[in-house]
């Protein structure tokens, strides 16, 4: 049963057309990485699933019981978090929001849902500070755990290792890669393919004019990905 | 001092005062409430821009002699607001250039309407009145009172229900609209709730000032506490003191109140920025 499958998608915003007929599908407990060049429709095809932008053509069908309020989403940081004065208790919790209906404020079962993300991603100590005095890596850990108390069975995530220094990236893979094994279906924007080499389980390489759909080792013996791999460039696939 | 006193204690009899003091307090509460979500979102201007239509309205309205402008200004404001605040990030027009359009428009044809077809002898002075507030809080009828009571306290009960949320829709829109929150309607409701607030409070300051007392209170908290709660209780505490304060001021020594109301929410300022260096030392 899959999870998530877009048949014949064809995406773009302002009039522009950034990817054209693409398909693929996602089944649970996968983890698919999106690589390609900048701008060529990775965050787009993101936005395009999560509802955020309306797709020219085709159409995003959710499967296996998955609805929006299943998803959690990790967005590349926005301009007013920079100022934003939010303890990270708050942040974490705001991520239960979806699935509270009309009922004005939190019960306790979503504080301790919000807890333990928290303790998962070890910054419970940090529940009281201020997400402004935070490190980048931990930043990131905090929108992490707000994305898992949203995400029941899919969890996405928009390049969460932007900025951040390379211990804290390969701390920061593996705890994903740790979520992925706890049965949470995982779908990552990324540039860096040593990565998606490393951890996926399917590769969605979207290209100038094609892409490339497939598992990681349909990727590694396809000609032209390796290609590219070698060169570091836009190889047609 | 005393002397302050008793002048304070005949002024107390004025039912006027107590009006203005009740009226001056819920509004200042209710801007500084939204002020938060307002200066976070970046549409710190969104105050000066739809008080300058309202004001562009009850031109209007006088010229056509309407008895009730309240009738013709809120449904107008409220609509201007939502055009402002729902545009979506791809349209041509910048946030912050459309509201600039939207309120030099308003003021311009405004003035230039009261001036054409001039209802009463003393143009400036009513022109003067609509943008500073003068002496209209000090005026108030008991329905005025009524309204504002009323609306304030709607405005209160909806800010606390939806606290969480417009916390959540303010903080990361994405993130929202990726689980599955219904932005829109709560990007809606805050765009009403806001034109609403801004009709009210251009009685107690008048339409040139009203984004002080939407900004000031929100400024002074952030400069100090880090957490959203404590920004937004410490935020209607301070614009409600303030208020209170300058209103008081105002009737003392007959300065006008939406300039000295304003100068009070700098002064707290200045002090806020103080303790936020010191305790960053």
């Amino acid at each position: 049963m899959t999870l998530l499958s877009c048949n014949d998608l064809s995406l773009g915003y302002d009039g522009r057309r950034l990817i054209e007929n693409l398909s693929f599908q996602v089944n649970p407990g996968d983890y698919l990485y999106i690589i390609g060049e900048n701008g060529s429709g990775k965050s787009t095809l993101i936005k395009t699933i999560l509802t955020l932008i309306s797709p020219i053509s085709g159409e995003i069908r959710l499967g296996a019981g998955l609805s929006v309020k299943d998803i959690g989403y990790l967005p590349q940081k926005n301009d007013i978090q920079k100022d934003f004065p939010a303890t990270v208790q708050e942040i974490v919790l705001s991520g239960c929001l979806n699935k509270r209906g009309i009922r004005p404020f939190y019960n306790k079962e979503e504080k301790q849902k919000a807890g333990n993300t928290m303790e998962k991603m070890s910054i419970r100590q940090l529940a009281k500070k201020s997400f402004l005095e935070l490190s980048g890596g931990q930043q990131q850990r905090v929108l992490l755990s707000r994305a898992l108390c949203a995400a029941d069975k899919l969890l996405v995530l928009d390049e969460p290792v932007t900025g951040l220094d390379p211990r804290v990236t390969a701390e920061m893979y593996e705890l994903i890669k740790s979520l992925n094994k706890d049965g949470l279906t995982i779908i990552m924007i990324s540039h860096d393919i040593d990565a998606a080499l490393k951890y996926a389980s399917h590769i969605l390489h979207i290209g100038e004019n094609s892409y490339f759909f497939g598992t990681k080792e349909e990727y590694l013996h396809n000609p032209n990905a390796h290609a590219f791999c070698r060169f570091g460039k836009d190889a047609i696939i | 001092m005393t002397e302050i006193f008793s002048k304070l204690q005949m002024y107390f009899q004025f039912s006027f005062v107590y009006r203005a003091l009740i009226v001056g307090t819920l509004i200042a509460l209710c801007s500084s409430l939204l002020g938060v979500t307002l200066v976070l979102k970046r549409f710190s201007f969104i105050g000066d821009g739809l008080s300058h239509v309202a004001f562009g309205i009850m031109c209007i309205a006088a010229v056509l002699h309407f008895s009730n402008d309240m009738l013709l200004i809120l449904p107008v404001t409220v609509l201007c607001a939502v055009l402002l605040l729902n545009r979506g990030q791809n349209s041509k027009l910048k946030g912050d250039a459309s509201i600039a359009l939207l309120s030099v428009s308003a003021l311009a044809m405004g003035y230039l309407l009261m001036n054409i077809f001039s209802a009463s002898a003393n143009v400036s002075g009513d022109v003067c009145t609509t943008l500073f507030g003068s002496t209209s809080i000090l005026t108030l009828t008991k329905t005025d009172v009524l309204l504002s009571t009323v609306l304030s306290v709607l405005v209160i009960t909806i800010y606390v229900l939806f606290y969480h949320k417009i916390f959540a829709v303010t903080f990361d829109e994405a993130f929202a609209i990726g689980t599955g929150i219904n932005v829109k309607s709560y990007n809606l409701m805050i765009a009403v709730v806001t034109a609403v607030i801004i009709v009210l409070a251009m009685k107690l300051v008048g339409s040139l000032l009203i984004s002080a007392l939407i900004i000031f209170p929100a400024l002074s908290a952030m400069r100090v506490f880090k957490s959203y709660r404590a920004v937004i209780i410490c935020s209607a505490l301070l614009s409600v003191s303030c208020a209170f304060l300058g209103i008081i001021v105002a009737i003392l020594f007959g300065t006008p109140v939406g300039s000295t109301i304003v100068g009070i929410d700098i002064f707290a300022f200045l002090i806020f920025s103080l303790i936020g260096v010191l305790k960053k030392c």
